[in-house]
C-alpha cells in the first residue's frame, strides 16, 4: 500500500467528566453567557488557544487562525484525540507560556500588544527547535510543548476551510495529474 | 435452500467468482459476514472536505478503545471509520505482534486497496523449486498469463509497457503521468544502472472511461470509495457484472462458521452460516464450493470445520500444512531526499498512484547475502504546510512563505519478500471466542534472518540509486515493519504438487475435496514482492473456468 505519512498519534479512554467535542456548535458556545468550554478547556482557555494560534498565523489578505476557529479546533482534538499523559502535558505547556508570558511582560499573554506576543513566541519557537534537535529518535520523549502548539495550530489552519480555499487554492475535483510551471508567489494546493 | 455454487467473501477473489459462477449459468449464492454497501449512496464521505469533519481525520479516543489493533496504523481513520473492524467483536491471539487489518463488509478490502496490480513473472514462480525452499508451485507463469490478460481487461489497469522480464507487461490502460522530477530521475537512472527501471505505478485507476465507468478524477480519496467507480472494487465492476445475469443471490451478514463434508460423497455439501444480527444458524447446499474469505479469514474457516468436527483432519489437512507458511510483505523502510533546480515546477492534481523501481536484486546474475528480493514505491512531491520553515519567524512571514509550496523531494520505501517458514502460522485457541461464539485464530509469525539481511540493501540501494540521480541531502529510514501491516498476508493453505506437502492442487482445488476451492491469498505458496490481489483475482477466474468444466463432466 501507499504510504502517507501519520501527522499526530493520540491517546486512550477519557474519563468520565470529560465532554466529547464532535458535533459542538461552537458559534452557540461563543456566545452563550455561561459555557464550558470545549472538552477540557473552559471557554476563556479556548480563547487563549484563538489568541496564541492567531499570533502564529495572523491575518494578512486572507483571514488568521481566530477567524478560523483553530482556537476551538486545537481543543477539541487535545480533548477527543489526546492521551490522558499528553493532554496533561498540553496543560502544563499553555501554564508554562502563560508564566514566561508574565516573567517577560509582566502580564498574561491575552493583555500583551501584538508585538509582545509575537516576540515570546519567537522565543518559544527558538526554545522548542533546540529541544527538538537534541532529542533521541525513536527515544519516545514527547515534543516540546510549543512544538505541539505550532503543529496544532498550522494543521487546524490550513485545514480549514479559510485555510484551505483562501490562503491555499483548493480544487475539488482536479480531473488529471501533470507537471505545471511556477512562479513565486503562486500559492500551494489546499 | 440448494444452490449450484456458494461462494464465501466478497472481496477480491470472491465478487470475481461470483462474476465468473453467474456469468457461466450457475445459480450462485454469494455470503457475505458484514454489512451491505452499495456503490456510490453509501460511500458517505466521498464528496466531504476535510474541515466537515470535526477531527479532521484523527481518530478518537473513543475509537480507539473498540479498535485497538486498526488504530496502529493510518488507513483507519475518521474519514471512512464504518470499514475498519471492531477489534473487540472479532478478536484474534497474538503470539507475536500481527496487525491484523480487517474490513467486514459487501466488497470487503477491496474498496480500501491501495491498488497496485503487478503481474508475477516466471522467475517468482519457479523460485521455490530452485533455491529448494517449501514447496514448488504446481503452476508457472503460461499457466495464469492468459487469465492476467482476462482479468486486466475487464478491471482496467492502468500502465507503461516496459518490456522488463521480471515484471511482464500487462493488457493496461495509457499509464498516469510522471512528474518532471520523477521522470528525470528516471532518465539517469536508466544510463546508471543496466537493470534498475523507475517506472509510473500499474495501478487499477482507470485514466479512460472503461465498461461503463468514470476515469480517476485525481482527489485522492480512493478509500473512501469512487463516486465515478474509477477503480476496481467489487461494487464497481464485479458486482454489477454478477447482478447483471439474473443468478445471484447476495445474503450480507453471514458468516460462515463450518464447511459441511459428507463422509458418503466424500464432498462438501453445504456450509453453517451464522446470521451475524440474529445469532441463528443456517445451512446452504451447494455443488460447488469457492472460499473468498481473505487469507486468514478462509484458514480459520477450514481449522474451525474441523475443530467443530464437521470436517474430519485427515480430508481438511492431510499434508498437516494447514495454518502454516503464513508471509506477509516487510516495508516500511527506504530512503528521501531533496530534488534541486525545479522551483519553477509544481503539480497540478492529487494522483492516488506514484512511481515503481521493480525487482533488480537476485536476478540478472548478481547475488546477495540472502534469497529472493524487494520492490519501490515511491514519488516526488514539494513540501507543503507542514514542513519546518527554520528561518520564518512567527506570524507574517511564516505564514506567507507556508501558503506556498516547499522544495521538492522524493522517497521511496521497498516491499520486499518474506520467504515462507513452516513456524509461522496461525492456529485455533479454543480459550477464546468472538461475539459469536466461535474459536478465535491465534497467530504466530516473525520476519526472520533473510528479511532482515534484505532490509539493509532496502534502505542503502534506495540511498545509493537517489544519490546516483542528483537527489541531495539523502537520509534512509527503517519505520519497523510487523507482520499484517502490508495487509498482504498469504499462505496457510498453499497450493502444492503434492498432497501430502500442500493443501490445494494446481487448480486452487482441495487434494481431498474436489468440490471445493480457495483461491484467496491463502493459496499462495510463496509470497514474490508484488502487491497480490491481481494474482488473486487470476486465479480465482481461472479456477472457476476449470471447477464449471468439471461440473459439466460430470467429475465433481
Amino acid at each position: 500500500m501507499l504510504q502517507r505519512t501519520a501527522v499526530l498519534f493520540g491517546g486512550t479512554l477519557l474519563g468520565a467528566d470529560s465532554i466529547f467535542a464532535k458535533n459542538i456548535d461552537w458559534e452557540a458556545i461563543e456566545n452563550a453567557p455561561e459555557s464550558k468550554g470545549i472538552g477540557l478547556f473552559s471557554k476563556s482557555q479556548v480563547k487563549l488557544l484563538n489568541e496564541i494560534a492567531d499570533t502564529i498565523i495572523p491575518e494578512t489578505d486572507t483571514p488568521g487562525a481566530k477567524q478560523a476557529k483553530v482556537g476551538q479546533f486545537m481543543a477539541t482534538i487535545v480533548s477527543d484525540c489526546y492521551e490522558p499523559a499528553d493532554q496533561q502535558r498540553f496543560m502544563e505547556g499553555l501554564t508554562t507560556l502563560q508564566a514566561a508570558c508574565e516573567q517577560t511582560n509582566g502580564k498574561s499573554f491575552q493583555k500583551c500588544s501584538l508585538a509582545q506576543r509575537t516576540a515570546l513566541l519567537n522565543t518559544l519557537d527558538k526554545e522548542q527547535r533546540e529541544y527538538q534537535k537534541n532529542k533521541k529518535p525513536g527515544s519516545g520523549q514527547p515534543n516540546h510543548y510549543f512544538r505541539t502548539i505550532k503543529d496544532l495550530t498550522l494543521w487546524g489552519y490550513f485545514s480549514s476551510e479559510i485555510g484551505a480555499t483562501q490562503a491555499l487554492r483548493y480544487v475539488e475535483t482536479p480531473g488529471r495529474y501533470e507537471t505545471i510551471d511556477y512562479k513565486k508567489g503562486d500559492r500551494a494546493w489546499g | 435452500m440448494k444452490y449450484d455454487a456458494i461462494v464465501v467473501g466478497s472481496g477480491i477473489s470472491g465478487g470475481w467468482a461470483a462474476k465468473e459462477l453467474t456469468e457461466k449459468g450457475l445459480k450462485t449464492l454469494l455470503l457475505e459476514r458484514g454489512k451491505d454497501v452499495k456503490h456510490v449512496t453509501d460511500y458517505d464521505t466521498a464528496n466531504k472536505k476535510d474541515w466537515e469533519f470535526p477531527h479532521r481525520g484523527r481518530i478518537t479516543n473513543e475509537m480507539k478503545a473498540t479498535h485497538p489493533v486498526q488504530k496502529r496504523d493510518y488507513p483507519y481513520s475518521e474519514f471512512k471509520p464504518d470499514w475498519w473492524v471492531n477489534d473487540l467483536e472479532c478478536p484474534y491471539t497474538e503470539v507475536k505482534r500481527f496487525d491484523w487489518y480487517r474490513g467486514f463488509h459487501v466488497g470487503g478490502k477491496s474498496l480500501m486497496w491501495g491498488r497496485q496490480s503487478y503481474r508475477w513473472s516466471e522467475w517468482d514462480f519457479e523460485a521455490n523449486a530452485k533455491e529448494g525452499v517449501a514447496v514448488d508451485w504446481p503452476i508457472r507463469y503460461a499457466d495464469i498469463a492468459p487469465w492476467y490478460d482476462y482479468v486486466e481487461s475487464f478491471a482496467g489497469i492502468s500502465g507503461s509497457i516496459d518490456g522488463l522480464p521480471q515484471l511482464p507487461d500487462g493488457k493496461f490502460l495509457p499509464p498516469m503521468n510522471l512528474n518532471i522530477v520523477e521522470k528525470d530521475v528516471a532518465e539517469r537512472l536508466r544510463q546508471k544502472y543496466e537493470h534498475r527501471r523507475l517506472i509510473i505505478g500499474r495501478s487499477a485507476n482507470l485514466t479512460q472511461p472503461h465498461g461503463g465507468r468514470a476515469g480517476c478524477q485525481y482527489r485522492n480519496l480512493c478509500s473512501r470509495g469512487c463516486p465515478f467507480g474509477a477503480y476496481f472494487s467489487t461494487q464497481s465492476s464485479t458486482l454489477p457484472a454478477a447482478t447483471a445475469t439474473g443468478n445471484l443471490t447476495l445474503r450480507p451478514f453471514s458468516i460462515v462458521s463450518q464447511i459441511l463434508y459428507d463422509k458418503n460423497t466424500k464432498k462438501a455439501r453445504g456450509v453453517l452460516v451464522i446470521d451475524a444480527e440474529t445469532n441463528q444458524t443456517i445451512e446452504y447446499e451447494a455443488n460447488v464450493i469457492f472460499v473468498c474469505g481473505s487469507t486468514l479469514g478462509s484458514t480459520h474457516l477450514l481449522l474451525n470445520s474441523v475443530a467443530m468436527g464437521a470436517m474430519p483432519e485427515e480430508v481438511a489437512n492431510r499434508s498437516g500444512e494447514l495454518g502454516h507458511n503464513l508471509m506477509d510483505h516487510h516495508f516500511r523502510c527506504g530512503a528521501s531526499g531533496e530534488a534541486a533546480g525545479y522551483d519553477d515546477k509544481y503539480t497540478y492534481g492529487r494522483r492516488a498512484n506514484g512511481f515503481y523501481i521493480p525487482r533488480y536484486r537476485n536476478f540478472f546474475g548478481d547475488k546477495r547475502d540472502y534469497l529472493r528480493g524487494f520492490g519501490y514505491q515511491g514519488g516526488a512531491n514539494r513540501q507543503g504546510w507542514s514542513r519546518d520553515v527554520a528561518e520564518m519567524s512567527i506570524g507574517v512571514n511564516l505564514k506567507t512563505a507556508l501558503t506556498e509550496p516547499g522544495k521538492w523531494t522524493i522517497g521511496m520505501g521497498g516491499f520486499g519478500e518474506m520467504l515462507p517458514y513452516h513456524d509461522n502460522k496461525v492456529t485455533i485457541d479454543k480459550a477464546k471466542k468472538d461475539k459469536w461464539g466461535q474459536y478465535v485464530l491465534s497467530i504466530d509469525c516473525e520476519l526472520k534472518e533473510n528479511e532482515f539481511k534484505m532490509r539493509k540493501d532496502m534502505m542503502a540501494d534506495g540511498a545509493e540509486m537517489l544519490e546516483a540521480a542528483g537527489i541531495k541531502n539523502v537520509t534512509t529510514y527503517d519505520g519497523g515493519s510487523f507482520p499484517g501491516m502490508a495487509i498482504h498476508e498469504m499462505g496457510t493453505a498453499r497450493m502444492g504438487k503434492d498432497p501430502k506437502t500442500s493443501v490445494l492442487n494446481k487448480w486452487n482445488q482441495m487434494h481431498d475435496v474436489p468440490n471445493v476451492f480457495i483461491t484467496d491469498g491463502s493459496c499462495m505458496t510463496s509470497a514474490a514482492c508484488v502487491n497480490p490481489s491481481l494474482t488473486y483475482m487470476a486465479l480465482t477466474a481461472r479456477a472457476v473456468d476449470h471447477a464449471v468444466n468439471e461440473l459439466k463432466k460430470g467429475n465433481l
